[in-house]
């Protein structure tokens, strides 16, 4: 009996550190120090030049893109396995109508693209809009939904282009695609922030206020939740979810006009494989419960800096990328496990 | 503690679900061979108790000892392995199985190939149906089966287990009269072969019909055990209340006769007939029954939750359309759930979150609905001050708070839509008795502010002590109105159950 209070009371402060810590919070982010540090160490001189951190965030920009409406997706209590073949279906039609425009005379200019990036835009929204009304208003699961969907965008693609590649005939987007903002002088070098990598940063900025906010973003965290609870306190449940895959459609597009220009041609058979994966990933790194209800946008995003850091990593090991995914599938397969372990 | 005419010894049990005590140093034996009623009212901790015998939960203190030896009974296949089972309120079958499959469910009898062995599962379900003497088919679905016969199954299957003691929680709720005498027959004949018989209830009548003997719980304590020869009903309420029924209650309101709702002959087909009734502003109307008999439907109803095939709804007399309970919300009616946790609040939101959630409209704006959090926090905090919610702060998830607490950010939460007519469904039940306290106090509150209120409740007191009228519920219709001299406990289940107590002691 004597020693029960002298142990609860060293108990305390312990408890009062980790609730400073935050944990469920925060851990995401505690992560990725502990993991640059680790990839300082193991990849000096290399890993922390300027050169390689920007070239990291600008490979972890065009799924991450997709990954902030996959949050949305997923604390909605849905998933979405059809964004790869989205992205292909809406890069395809967007380059295909934009070839066809300027064999007709159009000039390529800015004001022209920007025509181009709002088509994709909307094709991927519709794409997304079709898995919405599924889902919401034909109440079939999710992962039967675009699982089909996946399916049905991609073969689209490959019967349009027969299986080839759509090439950009604008030099335009290439250089688009290419292109870099803010130029400043760091550690010495001059280093600029990838167009795509602005993109990701000013979309998470605006999906993280949708999301804490205003009402939609707590209407989703409600249905995600319980959607019973939701429905009884006048909710239109069915609305939300809809709304959830329009966003992640959007973000389809505007990855795959970002992509589009990287490359400069869409291909048809392996343009977009395996985003569904690193999206997910990157939420499910991220700290969103994948039961739905709760999670946030800038943990997604750190979850996309984490799985390119740990590829970059590997590659600068001189590990086989066959092998490489089979540590993401372990990485993925760890977070999940530590989110159930929290609860 | 090893008097060897004890089965089972429940020494010192105590029990909380984060802190909340339910049950408080619980001292009882249980003999071998009677019938032992538990009475108390809803949250008094009967079913906790008997959910720590059948191993659904564990003591937070204390011990079980079943035949003198001290036993853990981490779940319920440890429970039924030392002889003892539950037949729930809700009865525990597979509705697309078979009754020999359900009875012999997870303990298949299996032939030497390991392949099921049906027909001796038949043939042994055949006997223990036949040792009843009821007369359904071994094969017959569950599904097809009437409330008693279903039950009969739950009891056939606790015999193939060779029990020893048997928990019947509530077990009359849904029968027929006819059918509860087949049962206390039964119980009779189990007992006299020697079964120990547990019988929760809160009627009255039956206890002292049916058991040897009564034990009383009230807020999670013994307060009475005694034979139930040495007893009279009147006794037993008087140590399950434990106090003036009248002093529980404010002072009742005096409605205007200005009708702010009402319904009119509101049908769903098998659920509820033609159901009308209308509020009066500032009026507090009950709505009674037994379980079962439809109230939560017809709160469901006029929501827009079950699509109704006939039936007209009026607020200040003009008819409204709902067909969601976004509509309902409009027309100014809100709903407190009875499901608190499966239909009102949200377990892993903050306080804020879930007192909002309804209402959130009014705290946000037009153009992308950004929500004005400021305001949205003191709105909060005077709920906090006016409900007395107890809480460290407005972020605290509900997963943290206990049952009393939860209850009220959940009717703030009805509230806080600013209602005109507000339908509250067991506005009590779980929480302790000073959160029913305030609970009453301020729904009374609401009703002198002019809203109308329609209680429904499974409490007789409650609705008696609050309501100035109740409407009784039976089978999905109205049975009947009783208002002023009429409203006793006596009046409301003549109407709920059609017969008079008398008659059920009669024929029993």
């Amino acid at each position: 009996m004597s020693s029960n209070p002298a142990k609860t009371e060293a108990a305390q402060p312990r408890a009062g550190l980790m609730e400073k810590l935050n944990l469920e919070r925060y851990g995401v982010y505690y992560a990725l120090v502990v993991l640059l540090i680790a990839a300082t160490f193991m990849g000096w001189p290399y890993f922390h030049t300027p050169a390689n951190l920007i070239n990291i965030m600008r490979q972890a920009s065009y799924t991450g893109i997709i990954a902030l409406g996959m949050t949305f997706v997923i604390i909605s209590g849905g998933i979405d396995l059809s964004v790869g073949s989205s992205a292909v279906f809406a890069g395809s039609l967007g380059v295909i109508l934009m070839n066809h425009l300027l064999g007709r005379g159009m000039q390529d200019s800015y004001s022209f693209l920007a025509l181009i990036f709002v088509v994709m835009a909307v094709l991927g929204t519709i794409n997304g809009l079709v898995n919405g009304a599924l889902i919401a208003y034909g109440r079939i699961v999710p992962f039967i939904t675009t699982l089909g969907t996946m399916s049905i965008y991609r073969y689209l693609s490959l019967y349009i282009g027969d299986a080839g590649e759509f090439a950009a005939r604008s030099n335009l987007i290439n250089q688009i695609g290419m292109s870099s903002l803010f130029t400043f002088q760091f550690a010495g070098s001059r280093v600029s922030l990838p167009l795509p990598v602005f993109v990701l940063l000013v979309l998470a900025a605006m999906l993280s206020f949708i999301l804490n906010n205003t009402r939609y973003g707590r209407y989703l965290c409600a249905v995600g939740s319980n959607a019973k609870v939701a429905e009884y306190s006048a909710i239109k449940v069915q609305r939300v979810r809809f709304w959830a895959y329009g966003i992640i459609g959007t973000m389809v597009g505007i990855s795959a006009f970002l992509l589009a220009g990287r490359f400069g041609t869409v291909s048809t058979n392996n343009f977009g494989i395996g985003f569904e994966m690193d999206a997910i990933a990157a939420v499910i790194i991220g700290g969103t419960a994948m039961a739905g209800g709760r999670g946030t946008v800038w943990g997604t995003v750190v979850g996309c800096f984490m799985l390119q850091i740990i590829q970059n990593m590997l590659n600068m090991a001189g590990i086989s990328p066959y092998l490489q995914g089979v540590i993401k599938g372990i990485v993925i397969i760890c977070s999940v496990f530590i989110q159930k372990q929290k609860q | 503690m090893t008097d060897s005419h004890h089965i089972i010894r429940i020494d010192r049990v105590s029990k909380s679900f984060s802190g909340v005590p339910v049950l408080k140093d619980i001292d009882v034996g249980i003999r071998r061979g009677e019938i032992l009623g538990i009475i108390g009212e809803n949250g008094a901790g009967k079913s906790t108790l008997m959910k720590i015998i059948s191993g659904i939960y564990q003591p937070t203190s204390g011990d079980v000892y079943v035949e003198g030896e001290k036993v853990d009974i981490p779940d319920a296949i440890a429970a039924r392995g030392l002889g003892i089972s539950l037949v729930p309120q809700e009865f525990n079958l597979v509705r697309d199985l078979p009754v020999y499959n359900n009875i012999f469910l997870g303990a298949e009898i299996l032939k030497p190939n390991r392949l099921l062995d049906k027909a001796a599962m038949k043939a042994r379900t055949s006997e223990l149906l036949a040792e009843l003497k009821v007369d359904i088919p071994p094969d017959a679905m569950i599904e097809n089966l009437s409330s008693a016969e279903k039950q009969m199954v739950e009891i056939a299957k606790a015999l193939a287990f060779e029990a020893h003691v048997l928990i019947m929680d509530e077990p009359t709720t849904m029968l027929t009269l006819h059918e509860i005498d087949i049962l206390f027959r039964l119980t009779r004949k189990l007992r006299d072969n020697g079964m120990t018989i547990i019988y929760i209830s809160h009627k009255l009548k039956e206890v002292k019909d049916l058991c040897d003997r009564v034990l009383v719980l009230r807020d999670g304590a013994v307060v009475l055990d005694s034979p139930t020869a040495e007893i009279s009903t009147v006794e037993m309420a008087q140590a399950m209340v434990g106090r003036e029924l009248g002093t529980l209650f404010p002072a009742k309101t005096s409605p205007s006769d200005e009708v702010v709702f009402e319904v009119r002959g509101l049908t769903v087909p098998g659920v509820i007939q033609d159901i009308s009734f209308a509020l009066r502003r500032g009026e507090i109307l009950g709505l009674a029954g037994l379980v079962g008999a439809g109230r939560t439907e017809v709160a469901e109803t006029i929501l827009g939750l079950r699509k109704k095939s006939a039936g007209k709804i009026f607020r200040d007399g003009r008819e409204v359309t709902i067909r969601e309970p976004r509509d309902a919300n409009e027309a100014g009616i809100s709903y407190l759930s009875e499901d608190r946790q499966g239909s009102g609040i949200i377990t892993s939101f903050s306080v804020t979150n879930n007192t909002t959630l309804a209402s959130l409209r009014s705290y946000s704006g037009r153009f992308l609905g950004r929500i004005d959090k400021k305001r949205e926090a003191e709105s909060v905090r005077r709920y906090i001050e006016s409900f007395h919610i107890k809480t460290d702060n407005a972020d605290k998830r509900l997963e943290n708070l206990s049952g009393g607490n939860q209850q009220k950010v959940s009717l703030a939460k009805a509230v806080d839509t600013r209602p005109q007519v507000l339908i509250v469904d067991e506005p009590t039940r779980g929480v302790d008795v000073s959160a029913k306290l305030e609970i009453y106090s301020f729904l009374n509150r609401l009703a002198r502010e002019g809203i109308a209120c329609l209680v429904i409740s499974s409490e007789l007191e409650e609705v008696i002590g609050l309501c100035n009228r109740i409407v009784v519920m039976r089978e999905g219709a109205i049975a009947g109105v009783v208002e002023g001299g009429a409203m006793n406990e006596e009046e409301i289940m003549f109407l709920a159950t059609g017969v008079r107590e008398e008659d059920i002691s009669n024929a029993s």
